[in-house]
């Protein structure tokens, strides 16, 4: 089942925290959603999810308008919403139970089914327990089998890792990435590694605008015309080594990276390279050359860009 | 209809499982019972088998209690953003809105069937009017959902509590007494407007045996408008944080 978000504006009051924004997911994709606090992920999916109606556009769920079958979708959804709001006097077993029998599932599977979310979301010794008692991870987790209990098609996961502990994330990136392989999911975060870890496509939306779309390397790429090398000399002043790889015609900026060593970060105009230059500089002036590493381009560094202005 | 009696049952597990149920019930069989007789103008002052002094008690003791059973029905959710997780589920508005509605309908007509034994004692103690105490019961139940109804609404409006209880008495007090007491002084058209919107009119129209459609159409009107108030409020998902 595919979700088409099509030119969808939502405003609150004068201010639209969703401007135009169009994009597909198709089945067995794994989408991430990144963008800074604010820039319309959560609206953007309460709007898929049907909590939202947008001012504008619509969103079709597997064929279905969220104007006119907002029913069908919700039932096709399992939707983690981004402050995972629970029933806080509800035991871990009765919320998945109302949860569970809202979605219409028969009576005779509800309980084999609880059990099963239990063992996969790891919540076999908190599930007596009642919800306001859970530390926060556990409550992620009550959040997260209750998302996936109809063993829903579509998947909608408002920053589904936060509150874990590292083996948590871990295994709970795992799941989603098995549950991405016949259905469709569209998850929301801001750490960048957990996005590039678990999606298949990133999209990166600010202020309510789409900035980005790609898989991560394709995004890199995009970033990547300009060159940075780690650049350490030995047998040389720090300044007179500074000043002279300032001089270079093509480099852009140098960092000091390290306040013992002679370690410096280069990065180049765009589209020149700066690899030879630094070497014949060596070369001509008789410093010892101990590292020269071309630095990737961060995802992080992809994302500052089109989201700082 | 299904989803409606979930959201019903999970609501009257959260009144018994916080004690809230057992509070008011408790609460409301002391007021009417003592009222009823021991304190007062007790049954056995009346000089007649009939339970119009307990109507009288309750009648003004659910006016109060609803409210604060009502309260937290929709404030709550909107404060924890519970609203958000049910919505996303396959529950329409009017599905929630009217599952809570009858969460509480459920709690009344549970103290109410309780209060039975205080017909059954009377009825032995003499000969009662049966026809006038089952009209008497059918108005209580009439008069809740109204305010069940107006509580409901009130408690869509705000996610504190405390103002949900407040507006709903505020709103309430109009239709318990004011409309009955301003349409006194005046006459005419508008006189006949206020005292048609008195709640305690048609209240006291149906103790006194006689139902007329008049009376069924207007506790009716008020539970739907009620309902559809909220429904619409809810709809409009005033989002906060």
């Amino acid at each position: 089942m595919d979700i088409q978000v099509e030119n969808i504006t939502k405003r609150f009051g004068y201010q639209k925290a969703v401007d135009n924004v169009s994009f597909q997911v198709k089945t067995g994709e794994i989408l991430g959603f990144l963008g800074p606090n604010g820039a319309g992920k959560s609206t953007t999916m309460r709007a898929i999810t049907c909590y939202l109606s947008p001012n504008e556009g619509d969103i079709k769920v597997g064929g279905y308008s969220i104007h006119e079958y907002p029913e069908k979708i919700k039932k096709i959804i399992g939707y983690l919403p981004e402050s995972n709001p629970l029933y806080q006097d509800m035991p871990v077993i009765d919320h998945l139970k109302f949860i569970a029998s809202l979605h219409g599932i028969e009576k005779s599977k509800i309980i084999p089914r609880i059990q099963e979310m239990v063992k996969t979301c790891g919540l076999e010794g908190e599930k007596h327990k009642k919800i306001r008692e859970l530390s926060r991870g556990y409550k992620q987790r009550v959040g997260l089998a209750q998302a996936l209990i109809h063993d829903p098609q579509v998947l909608v996961l408002d920053e589904p890792t936060s509150g874990l502990d590292p083996n948590q994330i871990i295994e709970i990136r795992e799941l989603i990435r098995e549950i991405g392989r016949e259905k469709t999911v569209l998850l929301s975060s801001h750490i960048l590694a957990e996005v590039e870890a678990t999606c298949d496509r990133i999209l990166i939306i600010n202020k309510g605008k789409i900035v980005a779309d790609g898989t991560s390397s394709d995004l890199r790429k995009k970033a990547q015309n300009k060159e940075i090398l780690r650049v350490t000399i030995e047998e040389a002043e720090k300044n007179t080594i500074y000043k002279a790889l300032q001089a270079l015609p093509n480099t852009d900026l140098v960092d000091i990276i390290s306040q013992s060593g002679n370690t410096f970060e280069v990065q180049s105009k765009p589209n020149m390279s700066l690899r030879k230059d630094v070497f014949k500089l060596c070369v001509d002036k008789g410093w010892i050359l101990t590292e020269l590493t071309p630095t990737e381009t961060k995802l992080e560094d992809v994302f500052r860009e089109l989201t700082m202005n | 209809m299904t989803i409606i009696w979930i959201i019903t049952r999970r609501e009257l597990k959260s009144f018994f499982d916080s004690l809230l149920a057992y509070i008011f019930i408790i609460a409301f069989l002391g007021f009417t019972g003592l009222l009823t007789w021991i304190i007062g103008r007790t049954v056995f002052m009346m000089q007649e088998a009939s339970l119009q002094q307990f109507f009288g008690v309750a009648y003004w003791s659910l006016f109060f209690f609803i409210p604060a059973l009502a309260m937290k029905l929709l404030a709550e959710e909107r404060g924890n953003g519970t609203l958000e997780l049910i919505l996303t589920k396959p529950v329409s508005d009017i599905q929630l809105v009217s599952g809570k509605f009858l969460a509480i309908l459920i709690l009344v007509l549970l103290s109410l069937v309780l209060t039975l034994p205080y017909y059954i004692t009377v009825a032995k103690i003499g000969p009662i009017d049966h026809g006038a105490t089952i009209m008497g019961y059918l108005g209580l139940i009439l008069m809740s959902g109204a305010y069940i109804s107006i509580g409901v609404f009130a408690s869509s409006l705000t996610n504190n509590q405390i103002v949900a209880f407040l507006l709903a008495l505020f709103i309430g007090i109009f239709f318990h007494l004011l409309f009955g007491f301003i349409s006194q002084y005046f006459p005419g058209f508008i006189g006949n407007t206020l005292s048609y919107l008195s709640l305690s009119n048609h209240y006291e129209s149906i103790i006194r045996g006689v139902v007329d459609t008049k009376d069924l159409i207007y506790f009716l009107s008020i539970i739907a408008l009620g309902l559809f108030g909220a429904e619409q409020v809810i709809a409009k998902r005033n989002i906060t944080n």
